[in-house]
């Protein structure tokens, strides 16, 4: 059983969950709302007010001052990044996801010449960051398994980032040694009493190994952080004050870290054509309220939108806060090169995690940036991977050994 | 009328006081018509956003090339990760001259002194022309001096905030007392900003947000480009006095502080 960390954010989320933020909301009335909108820098309180009912009718005017905030601290670059789904194999049973261990789908992990062969397809679509997955299987595809492939991406990549269970701070340590800069941690729900029932098995049931797991990323060494709640899980406005809390105590700790959320929408499960598991429903107007509330309160983190939503939606979020889309999507394992694709479906892999709803190319997302008045950024970090492997010259030999 | 005002830093005269940056624009083909109607010729390019792989093109591409480059250390948390992309940019081709950034709060964006007093001083032995990027304070300023910096530039607000001359009375003591160039950088907002800082004797000012945000940056570029000549010109044609209460030359009369000299 793993011990929390001592000052770790367990603490804050005890207080966090005493201030009531569900209360808060019920009760906010248009008056706090205007006192809140009235501040420059946003209190603590102002963010349950923000989403609460009462601030449904000035929606346009918290998407303005989201859209200036967002204006102001990143301008008009959007970062474009893609996931490379490494292995599926797992432990876990999170009973509203796709890749749990009781889906009967086929498993599969990437060795290395696959891993080097999906970075070269996908490196050469113009893109320099990568987000690296697995499932949760330590045995098969646990650190040491990370580890080898990061080292792989880091030839092809500027800034490789992990989406992967909850690791010590040594395992970590072993990450970014090997050339991951960043750490993605989706907390699922902060609400313990319910997460404890939505994984129901597996490594992952330890709240606290995973609440902490951010933390310890940052411990070993990782520049950033991305958190997340699995927006539909239980109260979203609870779930979204915990995850506002995570990000704003993180900054306060540890203030040259850059944090980012994302804010993906549970999407009813379909199993066998009979649907799996039904979440709450999070419908456009609250993603965008819990969007534009997070960017007034949090001016400075980075906001980072799948394609778990359609391209029209992601296209009008654009100017609410969002600063990193993903493009060229493939969220079964080994989608990328022709080989390893075909050596996928021979393998009978072919089962997604989840469904994707913007199939937009790296190419075709750059192009919808640009007509929507936005810079599709490629890099945005060199010191991680060197992602030199294909470069020759001065530049090449400097990134390589910078 | 023109007066012949050249500025000269790292060796390289200019003509222009007002540097431009390449961040936060829709796109970058904007660039080199920003830099007309601008008339800049010292432009900074965050590094870390440079994709040396050249896939997709690259931000390099739109600079013209009478500009000199001033890449910048954008993302350094430490010195010694200045210095690593420093050295980076060096081998990349463009050049020596190198603004150093170095930022550990990611929520404030203040550059962090002493770390970026250490990169100044590396590099400045290896030969390259530095510009540090820095919050007005004057010992951190004697450092960077010391430390071998070819010019200091002082923050005038929190970076991207467009909050204008929040720290003028700071930069006001690095005018007095450094001997480098101050060269304001981030804060700016409005070219009316830009010409104050100017007048008050700054040798150039950096503008990227405040142009890359505007409505029209190709004519908010022209905007701060005028602002910034004549906030020079008004600083190098001497201030008239400005008429306060009380400062009326007087002989001492009774019932006044001095009246009893009479």
């Amino acid at each position: 059983m793993y011990t929390p960390l001592e000052d770790g954010f367990a603490a804050e989320l005890k207080r966090i969950e005493s201030l009531n933020v569900k209360a808060i909301a019920e009760n906010a009335t248009e008056d706090d709302v205007r006192a809140a909108l009235g501040r420059t820098f946003l209190r603590e309180e102002d963010f349950p007010v923000l989403l609460s009912p009462a601030a449904r009718p000035f929606l346009e005017v918290i998407a303005r001052r989201a859209q200036d905030e967002t204006m102001r601290n990143f301008g008009r670059g959007i970062q474009l990044f893609t996931p490379l789904y490494l292995a599926n194999f797992c432990t876990n049973r999170c009973v509203y996801c796709g890749f749990s261990t009781k889906r009967d789908i086929k498993r599969r992990m990437l060795n290395l010449d696959e891993v080097e062969a999906e970075a070269k397809a996908i490196a050469a679509t113009g893109l320099r960051k990568i987000l690296a997955l697995t499932g949760d299987d330590p045995k098969r595809t646990g650190a040491a398994y990370l580890a080898g492939c990061i080292r792989v991406l880091a030839g092809y990549f500027s800034s490789v980032g992990i989406e992967v269970p909850s690791m010590t701070v040594e395992e970590y340590a072993m990450q970014v040694a090997a050339g991951a800069d960043s750490m993605t941690m989706f907390q699922e729900t902060y609400n313990h009493a319910r997460y404890l029932d939505l994984h129901p098995g597996g490594p992952k049931r330890d709240f606290y190994f995973r609440l902490d797991a951010p933390e310890r990323a940052l411990m070993g060494g990782f520049r950033a952080v991305n958190l997340g709640p699995l927006l539909g899980l239980t109260d979203w406005r609870e779930d979204m004050a915990a995850v506002a809390a995570h990000a704003r105590w993180l900054m306060r700790k540890y203030p040259e870290a850059e944090i980012s959320i994302s804010l993906p929408r549970m999407r009813p499960h379909t199993e066998g054509g009979e649907v799996a598991f039904v979440p709450e429903d999070i419908t456009d107007a609250i993603l965008v309220q819990a969007m534009v509330a997070l960017r007034c309160y949090l001016p400075q983190a980075g906001i980072t939108l799948s394609t778990r939503e359609p391209a029209w939606l992601r296209d009008r979020l654009l100017p609410l806060g969002v600063t990193r889309v993903s493009a060229g999507v493939c969220t079964a394992v080994g989608g990328h090169d022709p080989d390893v694709s075909k050596a996928t479906e021979e393998s009978g892999e072919d089962k997604p995690q989840f469904d994707i709803s913007d199939g937009r190319s790296v190419d075709e997302m750059s192009s919808d940036l640009l007509r929507l008045g936005y810079q599709p950024v490629f890099s945005d970090w060199l010191l991680g991977g060197s992602g030199a492997s294909e470069l020759t010259g001065g530049v090449a030999e400097a990134l390589r050994t910078a | 009328m023109s007066y012949s005002d050249e500025f000269t830093i790292g060796g390289r005269a200019l003509k222009s006081r007002l540097f431009i940056g390449t961040g936060k624009y829709g796109n970058d083909s904007m660039i080199p018509q920003i830099a007309e109607s601008s008339g800049s010729e010292v432009i900074t390019v965050a590094l870390r956003r440079v994709d040396f792989s050249n896939a997709k093109g690259n931000v390099m591409q739109q600079i013209p090339k009478h500009m000199q480059i001033l890449p910048n250390t954008s993302g350094a948390r430490s010195a010694d990760e200045a210095v690593r992309l420093a050295r980076l940019a060096r081998a990349s081709g463009v050049g020596d001259w190198i603004k150093i950034e170095v930022i550990s709060d990611t929520r404030h964006l203040l550059p962090d002194g002493y770390e970026t007093a250490k990169a100044t001083e590396i590099l400045a032995k290896e030969g390259f022309v530095v510009l540090p990027y820095m919050n007005p304070d004057l010992y951190v300023a004697r450092d960077l001096v010391n430390a071998g910096a070819a010019a200091v530039m002082p923050l005038g607000a929190p970076i991207g905030s467009n909050r204008g001359l929040a720290t003028r009375e700071m930069i006001g003591i690095l005018l007095e007392e450094i001997e480098l160039p101050i060269i304001v950088d981030a804060g700016i907002g409005k070219p009316s900003q830009a010409c104050e800082a100017m007048e008050m004797g700054a040798a150039a000012c950096l503008v990227n947000t405040a142009i890359a945000t505007a409505g029209d940056p190709v004519r908010m570029g022209a905007a701060f480009g005028e602002a910034v000549r004549a906030g020079r010109n008004a600083y190098l044609a001497g201030l008239g006095r400005v008429l306060g209460k009380g400062a009326e030359a007087s002989s001492p009369e009774e019932g006044t502080l001095t009246g009893f000299l009479k």
